[in-house]
């Protein structure tokens, strides 16, 4: 094969947009989630059984881990983009990096959900 | 004054080195390139690029004291010594202070860099109002020296695919001429994960104009367009 220089994939604004909006869901999840649990009175495992056990609270942390989960997509890709040359490498290490966010996200949910 | 110069003949050195050299100064030398004139009379065999001295052609832009400048523009007053010299990062060496920037120009035509209007031109010019010139300002004035370029990382891992500060400074200065008609094919151009999107607004181009211009501002601001056409 021809070893030419190309570009124009057309896409990235999706990317670097949500990069955005995720790191704002992490933010206010992080001053959020503190406020509530250091206002939440004695730290024992039955007051931080009784946080995660609410609703609201399960839901918000869902937002946070998917967030947190595609914020590290798309930043882990770009450092391969930046620094890996080789193509079939590159594609390999991307497809690691989504399994291995996929199954974190998979065992998020079951820790979130485990009664 | 002390100088510490980098130096590379390919046709004589197996490899680069640095050589050190005393320079006395008349009063009236006070810009680095004074300096550098001053050297070349001692040592003829050192090669840099120089033309206008007064910060307008971006000839002399070279690696000073580990930031990027031009060296006309430079004073000596407030450099450190040894003041050491380096040709401007990430591009390839063709002999001392001098780099191959073929690379740097040819991400600046792959943006089209000259207006596009298909209107039959108009009797006398194409008018702006005050403040559609306005926007103009800050990035007309690129000299194109190649210092905001050669500090950035994603440029110097990808020379070939991203635009690099340089090259999107001027971008945006055509997205932003309201005389220019082919917006959204520049933006088309650039929507891409390597030729825009390498940029993680680190801002070492703006730490480093010597004009004082923002690419990074420009970036953002093309990147503010993308998502206004988008959503």
């Amino acid at each position: 094969m021809v070893n030419r220089t190309v570009v124009g994939a057309h896409y990235g604004l999706k990317d670097w947009l949500a990069q955005r909006v995720s790191a704002v869901v992490m933010a206010v999840y992080t001053i959020v989630f503190g406020v509530v649990w250091l206002s939440g009175g004695p730290f024992s495992y039955n007051s931080w059984k009784s946080l995660f056990s609410q609703g609201w609270m399960r839901f918000a942390t869902l937002l946070f881990v998917l967030s947190m989960l595609y914020h590290a997509w798309v930043g882990v890709r770009d450092i391969w983009m930046d620094y890996v040359k080789n193509t079939g490498l590159r594609l390999l290490l991307e497809v690691v990096t989504v399994l291995w966010l996929v199954g974190c996200g998979g065992w998020a949910v079951q820790v979130l959900w485990r009664s | 004054m002390q100088f510490r110069v980098f130096r590379y003949d390919p046709d004589k050195d197996d490899k680069p080195y640095m050589k050190d050299y005393e320079v006395e100064l008349e009063p009236t030398d006070q810009m680095l390139l004074d300096a550098l004139v001053r050297i070349k009379e001692q040592d003829d065999s050192l090669s840099l690029r120089r033309s206008c001295r007064e910060g307008v052609c971006g000839s002399d832009a070279m690696n000073i004291n580990g930031k990027n400048g031009l060296a006309c523009t430079t004073k000596l007053s407030e450099l450190k010594q040894p003041v050491e010299l380096k040709p401007l990062p990430g591009l390839p060496v063709i002999r001392d202070l001098i780099v191959d920037m073929t690379q740097f120009f040819k991400q600046y035509h792959s943006i089209k860099p000259y207006l596009v209007n298909n209107d039959p031109p108009p009797e006398k010019e194409r008018l702006q109002s005050p403040e559609e010139r306005e926007e103009l300002n800050g990035l007309y004035e690129c000299i194109l020296c190649a210092c905001c370029s050669t500090s950035c990382p994603s440029f110097w891992w990808n020379p070939d695919k991203f635009v690099g500060p340089a090259g999107l400074l001027h971008a945006y200065r055509f997205l932003a001429d309201t005389r220019d008609q082919a917006a959204a094919e520049r933006l088309d151009n650039l929507e891409d994960p390597y030729r825009l999107f390498r940029c993680h607004s680190i801002m070492n181009c703006v730490d480093v104009c010597p004009k004082g211009l923002n690419p990074t501002e420009a970036i953002g601001k093309i990147k503010t367009m993308m998502v206004k056409r988008a959503v």
